[in-house]
């Protein structure tokens, strides 16, 4: 479909074009034309297209502290992955999925050195209580940190994005009973509500990323909701829908498209957070098992091991929290910033 | 629409919404896996014939709604009766630990706007100077920086190498100096987070309000910048820190939950986490009650008062 509306310099862009009911459109008309049409319509005015994501990743590239940020997440993740081995056992073989080792021991070895020993050359973060390496157990953390974090996010969207879309977009009885849920679940602080769940549900790796799940979905409903709002308001919503696109097609193909990108700043940022409450629960011991090398659990019984001198048992988890939450946050901004540069504008026009 | 009509409204939306929090937090029972009489009863054995009793005296014995407006009646009247584990008046508990947590949680909050306002102000004002960045990164750092960490290294280098503070809470009444002093750290712990929040949003409303054609007004009649920033832009960007109140007051509240722990601190969080570990169902039921209530009712006034404040939001919701 090439036209010459593509000018981005059109005046009368975002009014409904009649020249869009061309006879060559209009003697087929089936649904397939219709949303081809629809597409070219919202291509050329509203759409980020694909020159604006280039646009926004020309500019995420020049941000110096996002590209930092995303260069430590990467680090993290290949470090956190090529810790141990990975492997899958049954009762005749094994299945070895990645069989390198970067940490010197196995996390859950107890006595590889003496209790509570500081960095050393042969433990660069020294030992815990039970002289197992804290090295090979930051190392390793990063597992569960970064999977909990991504996972929860992803389940937290998929709930989130239909249930803000279909509120959004249909408003009415459903739209009041979804926003009273997410009202009602507002009240309770995030971790509140997490720590609430884990007492029903009790501790573990999935309980954890289901409580946070379902404690992270309301936002985005909610996030989601607000933008869809004002574009279903849209003359191109508007003309799909006179021209007769089914409602599911206009919230798949042109309303979600065109509202998701806060969600998904929001998301980014938010990984950030679930990584921090998820290292809160297990600091609370409230997280996975007690021994699990996880970084909030390894920092469960630091007050004791604070008062006692052991300061490297609580220094060297707290710092692999804090850059792994700061990378996010890095990346999280660099986003914000390549996709909405209106600062930017303003602050050219205010010049 | 008059500020009375907003304000019925207003309440009217939230007694829903008060409804549901009383419905979920109740069937915190019910979802605990296992008969509800064993979580009233904290998982103790006990013989068969009390039991019964029990049952009948928490109404056990009803449909799951009566047990509901049972219950929803006692918490109206703040009433919410013994713990099985300690046989306290879970009440009479709380009452005692609420004011601690809202001590730590004011001083925080004062100390997040004692931080927060001056570097939203200075990032705003120096924009894309050397200044903006260090307040940006700081601000991102604060937010990245996990609480309860933050308060491990405050106690480790200040109260166990140093000594300048006591390590647990001196046996003083809340309001006494000696207590006041051990409050300075945890005040730090909880209020970064809450300063990191503050300056960011500050900064980007503060930058949105220096467009304004008031601002152009006022610096061309020839102002000095200094009543420009404070007297014009600071006060109606301050607007957007109210409105964030409800949000900070969340956060206050999550941080305070680990921060007392970090700290000792006997308040709500420490209860609640404490509740938790012990299996004492009714104390986490009355914790968590109490926390939702003050978020829905503290949310009810940040928009009452920015309706006061700026009256053109009352006609968009």
């Amino acid at each position: 479909m090439t036209r010459e509306t593509r000018d981005r310099s059109t005046t009368d862009r975002g009014r409904i074009r009649i020249e869009g009911f061309d006879e060559a459109v209009a003697a087929d008309r089936d649904d397939d034309a219709v949303d081809r049409w629809a597409d070219g319509r919202t291509n050329d005015a509203e759409t980020p297209s694909r020159g604006r994501f280039e646009d926004a990743w020309r500019r995420f590239r020049s941000n110096r502290t996002a590209v930092l940020g995303l260069a430590i997440i990467a680090a993290l993740s290949v470090v956190a992955i090529f810790a141990r081995p990975i492997a899958f056992s049954t009762a005749e073989y094994t299945i070895t999925i990645q069989p390198f080792s970067l940490a010197p021991y196995d996390p859950a070895e107890m006595y590889v050195g003496p209790p509570n020993a500081g960095p050393s050359a042969a433990h660069p973060f020294g030992t815990d209580w039970a002289g197992r390496d804290l090295f090979s157990r930051v190392l390793v953390g990063g597992r569960f940190s970064l999977s909990i974090g991504v996972v929860a996010v992803a389940l937290a969207l998929v709930v989130g994005i239909p249930l803000g879309a279909i509120a959004g977009y249909f408003g009415g009885w459903i739209d009041e009973l979804v926003m009273r849920v997410v009202d009602i679940l507002y009240a309770f602080p995030f971790l509140v509500l997490a720590i609430a769940v884990v007492a029903v549900v009790g501790r573990g790796y999935w309980n954890i990323v289901a409580a946070l799940a379902l404690t992270g979905w309301i936002g985005y409903a909610r996030l989601l909701r607000g933008e869809i709002l004002s574009v279903k308001e849209r003359e191109y919503v508007t003309a799909a829908r006179v021209l007769g696109t089914p409602d599911r097609t206009i919230i798949a193909r042109h309303v979600v498209p065109n509202a998701v990108a806060p969600v998904v700043v929001q998301a980014t940022l938010n990984v950030g957070t679930v990584v921090l409450t998820a290292a809160a629960l297990g600091f609370l011991g409230l997280g996975l098992e007690p021994s699990t090398a996880e970084w909030g659990s390894m920092l469960a019984n630091s007050r004791d091991s604070i008062a006692a001198g052991h300061w490297h048992r609580t220094a060297f988890p707290g710092l692999a929290i804090f850059l792994f939450v700061m990378a996010i946050n890095l990346v999280g901004d660099g986003i914000n910033d390549a996709l909405d540069p209106q600062g930017e504008t303003a602050e050219r026009r205010r010049r | 629409m008059t500020l009375a009509t907003y304000v019925r409204k207003r309440v009217l939306v939230s007694i829903p919404v008060l409804l549901g929090v009383t419905a979920l937090t109740f069937s915190l029972l019910h979802l605990t896996p296992g008969d509800p009489v064993d979580a009233v009863l904290g998982f103790q054995e006990v013989d068969p014939d009390v039991r019964e009793s029990l049952k009948a005296e928490y109404n056990l014995d009803r449909p799951v709604w009566e047990q509901y407006l049972f219950w929803l009646r006692d918490a109206l009247v703040l009433e919410f009766g013994r713990s099985p584990i300690t046989g306290r008046d879970v009440g009479a508990t709380i009452a005692d630990r609420l004011p601690y947590t809202l001590v730590l949680g004011g001083a925080a909050w004062l100390c997040s706007l004692l931080i927060g306002i001056p570097a939203g102000v200075v990032a705003a004002v120096k924009r894309g100077e050397p200044a903006d960045e260090v307040s940006r990164i700081a601000a991102l750092a604060g937010i990245a920086t996990p609480n309860f960490w933050l308060g491990l290294v405050l106690l480790f280098v200040f109260s166990v190498r140093l000594g300048w503070f006591r390590v647990i809470p001196p046996d003083a009444p809340l309001l006494s100096p000696a207590t006041l002093r051990f409050l300075i750290l945890p005040t730090i712990t909880l209020g970064t987070a809450s300063a990191a929040l503050v300056a960011r949003l500050l900064r980007s409303s503060m930058l949105r309000e220096l467009n304004a054609s008031y601002v152009r007004t006022a610096r061309a009649k020839g102002l000095p910048e200094r009543t420009v920033i404070c007297k014009h832009v600071l006060r109606n960007s301050l607007i957007a820190v109210v409105t964030v109140a409800g949000l900070q007051l969340t956060l206050l509240v999550d941080g305070a939950v680990v921060v007392e722990q970090v700290f000792s601190w006997p308040g709500m969080g420490r209860l609640l986490v404490g509740a938790i570990g012990q299996r004492d169902l009714p104390t986490v039921q009355a914790t968590v009650l109490v926390v939702a209530v003050s978020v829905v009712l503290a949310n009810l006034l940040v928009d009452i008062a920015y309706a006061v404040l700026d009256p053109r939001i009352r006609d968009e919701r």
